[in-house]
């Protein structure tokens, strides 16, 4: 919504405040100003002058040489432009002021500073402005010159402020207009805010008399048979047109507004739709057949041509204007080719209805044509307002002398809307926000606001126009506003004392990027919807159950499409991203979901399951990623057994390299090198090792229990042990036997050494391990060590490992 | 044989003295003091001194031997300490050689965001809850007083599953869900993943978080509402932030406001970060519309409740001065371990 402040002073004369000022206040009373474009910014020393002498350049064929009269001088101005004449008057900027724009157009920043000079050795001591030069169009000025200076009238007072006279002593604010505020996409809400804000006097438009003797019953008859659709129709006649421009304050107006000019109906219209907020039509009374207008729902697949002459497909619930044989417009939206005003037009008939909102706003969306009035209509319209803006409409008609206004209204409207009552509770209000405002300040701002209060049964009696306020709440705001929400006290809830805290779950979390972190990992974030193609990146399976996901019905592209099954794609795109960029050593992490359907099709939410996913390429292997595994799982407290099974069937990652991680028998996640494939897939060239962790597991089997054990007092037994096996034999196995023939004494074991090439058998490798023994009450000795050390022996060797020499 | 042990000390200890090594030291005192050394000799010539003469020369051979002994003692320390200084002089580094570093990785600038205003809300007894990232129509929309065909939810822009699930919006369900669990009183912050169809570029994107604030309980005031959120924007952007609270419209909160704070790059001069304005938005909040609250079984008339909502990435972007929304979902490792 856009506005003038002069057309808000029109109806709040009593306004005096910058427009700093007016924008600051107006925000804070609940009518957010987003920015307003003061037309004089740039404009400076700008006079009306009179041509009194126009004489040739003396050396140069395409200049004149003018003396102009600019009030209490006379002063020489050459110019080029071609359309001056003596006695013309024109807008001078003086030696010393400023210009917005340059004639061609272009608006400069800050304006352009005229300084008194010489033209090919002529003096010349300012400038003949043109309407671009004012930092306007001819669009917005009909009456200025296409190409030249703006000759202004011939009543145009010399020596006077031309940036006045012309109406740019004005500025354009654009406000952000709330969607409940429907009163305030018209001038007359914004104005009726302003007035209660700054707390003066509010005087909206005397809406007069207006129509001859005739009866408009007798020109039209109208039938709504949808009066869901169409709550309210009103329509008036007016006869002989004469189309002529407005006049030059209406015009001022529509241009401040944003709005150009075009002739004395269509401006009128326009003038009463930003007045009011209501969108009017008009229709070429004699293009109507048999006197009627029906407003009824379209046939489903009816054709129709709208005035821009493109032709549309209609549904049944569209709702039409119609005349006795054909529809003429489609309600709300726009007119029909068949009946739009042409200059010849004679008699007209003027349309103010409300219609649903809601139906009107996935109409245009259905038609794919959002128009002025349909987005007007879409907020839900007062259609009390409706009758105001016709009759303000045919008062602008008698005004302007557009025509002869017929007499009467017709006015379909058979369930009237009634003003709403809510029981005013001062106490209530004051409870609900924190404050101790006396009855009769309330009801003073809701007298501005024109909310009347009726003593007698203690109600405040609520405008059809203002259809936001529902309840005590509501009321409540229009006090705070008003009062101010910088004076509303500032305390802290009392009360019950809470526990501020985190869940379990965001506590491992936290450690989970702690750890990685710790460990070289910084965060990434990606996005949790991505391509169906990235399953056969991934070289998934067909029937691969990853492939079954939540998938979005309107998405931004297939890109963006299902919701992800896996944070694999994720990881891979940003290091892929950083492989691209020649970054080196790249570790990331993320935490962020995977959505698993319980259905397919999703007829319930979906199971959304946190992941820890470690990716990396660069320095690092295998065996790192493994280990910041192990040092977060230590960190939540799983500290029992980890197996890795390397018949993880993954088809994403390299077949020799890769587990599933396996704690308290449950595969909670897997890591690995990702597949050669996969990574060409990418476009990364170096190896790639990932990690995923399923968080729900570890959610449940983390703890932050811990238990003192004590520290050993005795002293512990070593036995080193040096063994040749073959490659195939994975040391894993070799742990096994450990631990299951160490008994209570074993305290732990570490590999120090694996071997293959020289010396060793080829096929075979040598692997050393120190295994350490001890006791809680006593010194070991050696025959504590040696049974046990027998039956570990005798195990390997079924396997068929030798200890080395 | 007095003149015999004074020119044995003096040699001694001239020889002690000219050493220069705790080798040579040792030599010294086994040529002298050892069980052939020269001393030792002297008092194996004992026997052809005169017995009454005996005590007296014993006690200048001891004389002699403890000023040896003293005079080893302290060319020994004095050694000792020369030693070690030269030890200490050869091992001199340079300490401006780099640092051996663990690399460690680094937050992400939302997550360090998020971690702040988590930890600025669990000081004021708010706990930090969680709700689906895929949630239903009635959740999202209806129980926040967006009936089917409301504007708002055009304006939000929603990514639909079916007619009754979407991805939320908004993190304004979580409010819902914990309050139809009825326990009560409720203070809470729900941080979360919110999807609106808005195409990438430096400002937008279709995926971002927010962050829920909810209190309910009794007396609940809109003056409360501004003296916690004026608290945790002085916490967050430092004690001499000023906040603004401006009237706006939300459907589930009446009143409802939007909340500027003075630009923390330039203090509210007005500068390029806040266009010049001096405030910088953050935040929407208001107090529970009490359709809202019925909607979720809580009453009314007994309770009332305030809530709030966040733009983390807002909150990321304008406290770290990054210009370009894209750079946080890229994960370029230049970029992420500057935080």
């Amino acid at each position: 919504m856009n506005t003038p402040l002069s057309w808000i002073k029109a109806y709040v004369p009593d306004l005096d405040v910058t427009n700093q000022q007016y924008m600051d206040a107006m925000t804070l009373s609940g009518t957010k100003v987003e920015g307003f474009h003061a037309f004089d910014a740039d404009l400076d020393k700008i006079v009306i002058g009179q041509i009194d002498k126009i004489e040739k350049h003396p050396d140069a064929d395409k200049l004149v040489v003018c003396q102009v009269n600019v009030g209490n001088e006379t002063v020489q101005i050459v110019t080029g432009a071609t359309n001056v004449f003596e006695g013309a008057k024109i807008p001078v900027v003086l030696d010393g002021g400023r210009v917005a724009g340059s004639h061609d157009g272009k608006i400069i920043e800050g304006g352009i500073k005229i300084k008194k000079g010489k033209l090919r050795g002529v003096e010349s001591f300012g400038m003949m402005c043109s309407i671009e030069e004012l930092g306007s169009t001819t669009d917005m000025y009909p009456d200025a010159a296409e190409d030249g200076i703006y000759i202004l009238k011939e009543d145009a007072p010399v020596g006077e402020d031309a940036i006045a006279y012309l109406g740019f002593r004005d500025a354009n604010f654009e406000y952000e207009v709330t969607s409940n505020r429907v009163d305030c996409f018209g001038i007359i809400g914004i104005a009726r805010e302003a007035a209660a804000t700054f707390r003066k006097p509010f005087y909206p438009p005397v809406i007069t008399h207006t129509g001859n003797n005739e009866d408009v019953h007798d020109y039209i008859q109208v039938d709504v048979k949808d009066n869901e659709l169409c709550p309210r129709y009103c329509a008036r006649v007016v006869k002989n047109v004469k189309i002529a421009p407005s006049p030059e304050w209406m015009q001022r107006r529509l241009a401040a507004c944003g709005i150009r000019p075009i002739n004395n109906l269509v401006d009128i219209t326009n003038y009463v739709m930003e007045e009011y907020g209501q969108p009017m039509h008009a229709y070429d009374l004699s293009t109507l057949a048999g006197k009627q207008i029906i407003v009824r729902r379209a046939e489903s697949g009816e054709q129709f041509q709208t005035l821009d002459g493109q032709l549309r497909t209609l549904d049944d619930n569209m709702l039409m204007i119609c005349d006795a044989d054909k529809a003429v417009g489609v309600a709300g939206i726009m007119g029909g080719e068949n009946s739009k005003i042409t200059d010849d037009v004679k008699d007209i008939l003027f349309e103010a209805a409300c219609f649903d909102g809601t139906n009107i706003r996935l109409s245009a969306k259905r038609l794919g044509l959002r128009t002025d009035a349909s987005g007007k209509f879409e907020k839900g319209l007062d259609p009390n307002n409706a009758m105001d803006a016709i009759n303000r409409a045919c008062q602008l008609i008698e005004e302007l002398g557009a025509g002869e206004v017929v007499g009467g209204v017709v006015d379909v409207y058979p369930n009237v809307r009634q003003e709403r009552k809510i029981l005013f509770e001062p106490e209530k209000m004051n409870q609900l926000l924190g404050t101790n405002i006396s009855n009769e300040e309330m009801l003073g701002y809701f007298k501005m606001l024109d909310l009347k209060y009726d003593a007698d049964t203690n109600e405040v009696i609520i405008p059809t126009f203002r259809q936001d306020l529902e309840c005590m709440a509501d009321l409540a705001e229009e006090v705070a506003r008003f009062y101010g929400y910088d004076n509303i006290p500032t305390t802290l809830p009392k009360g019950e004392a809470t526990t501020g805290k985190l869940s379990h779950k965001l506590r491992i979390e936290r450690i989970a990027s702690d750890i990685a972190e710790f460990c070289g990992f910084s965060q990434a974030m990606t996005y949790s919807f991505e391509s169906p193609k990235v399953f056969d990146k991934l070289l998934l399976a067909e029937d691969d159950k990853m492939r079954q996901t939540v998938v979005i019905t309107n998405p931004l592209g297939e890109d963006f499409s299902i919701m992800r099954t896996t944070s694999l794609n994720g990881m891979l795109t940003s290091l892929a991203t950083n492989y691209n960029r020649r970054n080196k050593d790249v570790r990331l992490y993320e935490l962020g979901n995977i959505y698993l359907p319980k259905d397919v099709p999703v007829t319930q939410l979906p199971e959304e399951r946190m992941q820890f996913t470690l990716g990396m390429y660069g320095e690092g292997d295998f065996f790192h990623m493994k280990g910041v595994v192990e040092e977060f799982l230590d960190k939540v407290g799983m500290n029992g057994k980890i197996i890795y099974d390397p018949n993880a069937g993954k088809n994403y990652l390299h077949p020799g390299r890769q587990a599933n991680i396996i704690y308290d028998s449950e595969v909670i996640g897997y890591l690995g090198e990702v597949h050669p494939e996969v990574a060409d897939n990418y476009d990364i060239g170096d190896r790639v090792y990932i990690a995923v962790l399923d968080m729900p597991y570890i959610v449940e089997k983390s703890t932050f229990e811990r238990k003192y054990e004590g520290i050993a007092n005795y002293p512990a037994v070593t036995r080193d042990l040096s063994m040749v096996m073959e490659k195939s034999i994975m040391v894993g196995q070799i742990e096994e036997i450990f631990e299951k023939r160490g008994g209570k004494l074993l305290e732990s074991f570490h590999l120090f050494d694996v071997y293959e090439g020289a010396q060793i058998e080829s096929g075979f490798k040598s692997v050393a391990y120190s295994i350490v023994f001890r006791a809680k009450d006593r010194t070991l000795e050696e025959k504590d060590i040696t049974p046990i050390m027998e039956k570990i022996l005798k195990d390997l060797k079924e396997m068929g490992i030798k200890l080395r020499g | 044989m007095k003149e015999k042990l004074k020119a044995i000390r003096d040699e001694a200890i001239t020889k002690i003295q000219q050493s220069g090594s705790l080798d040579k030291l040792n030599e010294i005192r086994v040529a002298y003091l050892g069980k052939k050394g020269e001393l030792t000799e002297v008092l194996k010539g004992m026997k052809s001194v005169a017995p009454e003469d005996r005590p007296k020369v014993g006690q200048l051979v001891n004389e002699t031997r403890t000023a040896i002994e003293e005079k080893l003692e302290e060319l020994k320390t004095q050694l000792a300490k020369a030693a070690r200084e030269a030890q200490l002089k050869s091992e001199v580094i340079d300490v401006t050689l780099p640092a051996k570093k663990n690399n460690v990785g680094h937050r992400h600038p939302n997550t360090i965001a998020l971690e702040e205003v988590e930890r600025i809300f669990i000081g004021m007894g708010y706990e930090v809850v969680e709700g689906p990232e895929v949630e239903y129509d009635y959740y999202n929309f209806e129980a926040l007083n967006i009936p089917a065909n409301h504007p708002a939810k055009d304006e939000q822009d929603t990514f639909y599953i079916n007619d009754q699930i979407v991805l939320r919006t908004q993190t304004s369900p979580v409010q819902v869900r914990e309050m139809e669990k009825g326990k009560l009183p409720i203070r809470m912050i729900a941080p979360g993943r919110v999807f609106r169809s808005d195409e990438v570029d430096a400002t937008h994107s279709p995926s971002f978080h927010q962050i829920e604030g909810l209190v309910i309980d009794k007396n609940i005031t809109f003056a409360d509402l501004k003296g916690t959120l004026e608290q945790f924007a002085k916490e967050l952007f430092g004690e001499h932030t000023k906040v603004k609270f401006r009237p706006h419209h939300f459907p589930f909160t009446e009143p409802s406001a939007e909340v500027d704070v003075t630009c923390f790059k330039c203090g509210g001069k007005g500068c390029r970060m806040c266009k010049g304005e001096g405030w910088i938005e953050i935040l929407g909040c208001g107090m529970v519309h009490p359709r809202v609250l019925r909607m979720s079984g809580i009453n009314p008339e007994e309770y009332s409740g305030f809530a709030f909502g966040v733009g983390l990435e807002r909150i990321a972007l304008l406290k770290y001065e990054i210009d370009d929304m894209r750079l946080l979902y890229e994960n370029d490792s230049r970029f992420l371990s500057q935080f």
